[in-house]
């Protein structure tokens, strides 16, 4: 079903990282891939990796739900991978006219393909444990800096926010169209794919006429209900960072003090 | 009686149609008032001058002694006016029940201790409080015009349009609401103005006025205006079944004062119409 799609799927729950702040939780989380990218060799990469996973476990979310969330860059792994096999430097240690393989290409393709899966598994226990309201608004408070350069920042929250709240929506629409034109005979399943993406347009149009419809109306009530952009207005969440955050942020430093340290101390593993 | 909107000699087109004519009533403060029409009779553009979001093109609408010019005049009237639109979907705007429910205070500038406090105030008058962290979309018709109510009752308003709040709903889901809306007339006095074109719904009303062609065909309480069948019948409006049940018998020879507006009436009407014949109702 159709229905099924979700995005930026979120799991209830109330383990420490759940609790914690979204704002914090986000720079956080952009520090770590900064980090992830400062590491220059295996052991502060292994550091890193530990890290991410500890932070799995913590989340008290079942491991399986993060092997989903990796599904969809198998096929970039399996790419880079290859990719960086075959075009290592040094001594071959197998080689078929121009293709050769080096241990500095295995080594180099094992490196990135863990940095790809750190990154994945961080973002995913951001997106896991945050819900979408409170990543939007954390997002709008983080980027309230911005005004100064006259950056509409409500207005794009509010944005994210009314998109969140319509997928859903217009995805039932779009099934409930598409069965009405079945019912009238369209073919939505056979035929080449140029076919079958003119079989879309029948679906298409009556879904953006009613999305524009349904703009004026959400518009509407929302004037009705006294909004006037984000000037004079206060939320009913008041966002507080305690004492668990502040834990993140000093366990944070440690984590940067750490890889600095692996990076220093065993810099003659630098993968180059 | 207090008048809280008075609208004096209102005229309104879009372009050359013209869909308000020269139109005056008055809406009287507590009360519980239903607007009845066809589709294309103006009842909805009435809703939109109720809360200025249209400004009429010919007369005044005052709405609590304010008429609206500045824009300041209009936000008060938005303050004080709430409208409840008919399709629930498309006026929810967060992704959980209670932040939509706060949206309006919000945008008021309330503190946050209170929104929270107004929120789950206006969640338990409609009876949705358990429902308050799901997201508006896993929730019946009913549940989310509902919640739509609950955004508009947090601002606190005085008064609360409400266009056609039951015509995309289910059975189920009309008495839900209606029940909700007689419960927030009678128990905060807030001030109700039920556009509809069912008449079962405006029988519930203290007082019915009948559109018609962007004019005021007639107007009253429930009982006089349903009395006046064949006035109805003419603009092709139906009567409630009741009234028109007893409207028949009448024709046909049967003798009574009382016109019954609802089915439990009706049937106590009957039963005292047959007590001491043969016949019995189930």
């Amino acid at each position: 079903m159709i229905r099924d799609i979700t995005l930026g799927q979120f799991f209830p729950g109330t383990s420490v990282i759940h609790k914690a702040d979204p704002r914090v939780k986000i720079v956080l989380v952009t520090a770590y891939i900064i980090f992830l990218f400062v590491t220059g060799n295996f052991v502060s990469l292994v550091f890193m990796v530990a890290v991410v996973l500890l932070g799995v476990i913590m989340t008290g979310i079942p491991v399986k739900m993060y092997f989903r969330g990796l599904k969809p860059v198998v096929m970039i792994l399996i790419f880079t991978s290859v990719l960086n096999i075959f075009y290592g430097k040094g001594e071959a240690i197998w080689q078929w006219q121009f293709l050769k393989i080096t241990w500095n290409g295995i080594s180099n393709a094992a490196f990135v393909s863990i940095r790809i899966i750190a990154l994945i598994l961080i973002s995913c226990i951001l997106t896991y444990t945050t819900s979408p309201t409170d990543l939007t608004d954390a997002l709008e408070r983080l980027m309230k800096p911005l005004k100064v350069f006259h950056i509409k920042v409500h207005e794009i929250a509010m944005m994210m926010t009314i998109a969140l709240r319509f997928i859903p929506t217009l995805l039932e629409e779009t099934e409930k169209i598409t069965n009405a034109q079945k019912s009238r005979g369209a073919d939505m399943e056979s035929g080449n794919i140029v076919q079958r993406l003119k079989a879309m347009i029948p679906v298409l149009v009556p879904l953006f006429v009613s999305s524009f419809n349904r703009a004026y109306e959400l518009a509407v009530a929302m004037e009705c209900r006294c909004y006037r952009g984000g000037d004079g207005r206060t939320r009913m969440k008041v966002l507080k960072t305690g004492a668990r955050d502040a834990g993140l942020i000093i366990f944070s430093v440690f984590v940067l003090v750490g890889v600095i340290l692996c990076n220093v101390m065993f810099s003659e593993m630098i993968v180059k | 009686m207090e008048s809280f909107i008075s609208v004096k000699n209102v005229s309104f087109s879009y372009g050359k149609d013209t869909v308000l004519d020269n139109i005056s009533l008055e809406i009287e403060k507590g009360k519980f008032t239903a607007l009845l029409g066809h589709n294309g009779c103006g009842k909805s553009t009435m809703a939109k001058l109720f809360n200025a979001l249209l400004l009429p093109d010919k007369g005044t609408i005052s709405v609590d002694g304010i008429v609206p010019e500045t824009e300041d005049e209009v936000y008060e009237i938005r303050k004080k006016v709430g409208l409840v639109l008919q399709n629930p979907d498309n006026q929810l705007v967060a992704t959980i029940v209670e932040e939509d429910v706060a949206f309006g205070c919000e945008n008021l500038g309330v503190n946050p201790r209170e929104i929270r406090e107004r929120v789950d105030k206006a969640l338990k008058a409609v009876n949705m409080y358990e429902y308050r962290r799901h997201a508006p979309h896993k929730l019946s018709g009913g549940q989310k015009q509902r919640v739509a109510i609950a955004g508009i009752i947090a601002m606190q308003p005085e008064c609360i349009v409400l266009d056609e709040p039951t015509a995309m709903l289910d059975p189920q889901g009309r008495k839900e609401v209606t029940d909700t809306i007689r419960f927030l007339n009678r128990e905060y006095g807030i001030t109700i103005i039920l556009i509809t074109h069912y008449m079962d719904e405006a029988v519930l009303a203290d007082r019915v006025i009948v559109m018609d062609k962007g004019s005021i065909l007639t107007q009253g309480n429930p009982s006089e205006v349903f009395s006046q069948a064949e006035l109805l019948r003419e603009h092709s409006l139906d009567i409630p079944q009741s009234a028109q049940l007893i409207h028949m018998l009448k024709k046909n020879g049967i003798k009574t004062d009382t016109l019954p507006l609802k089915p439990d009436e009706c049937i106590r009407l009957l039963e005292e119409m047959l007590a001491g014949t043969d016949f019995r109702l189930c």
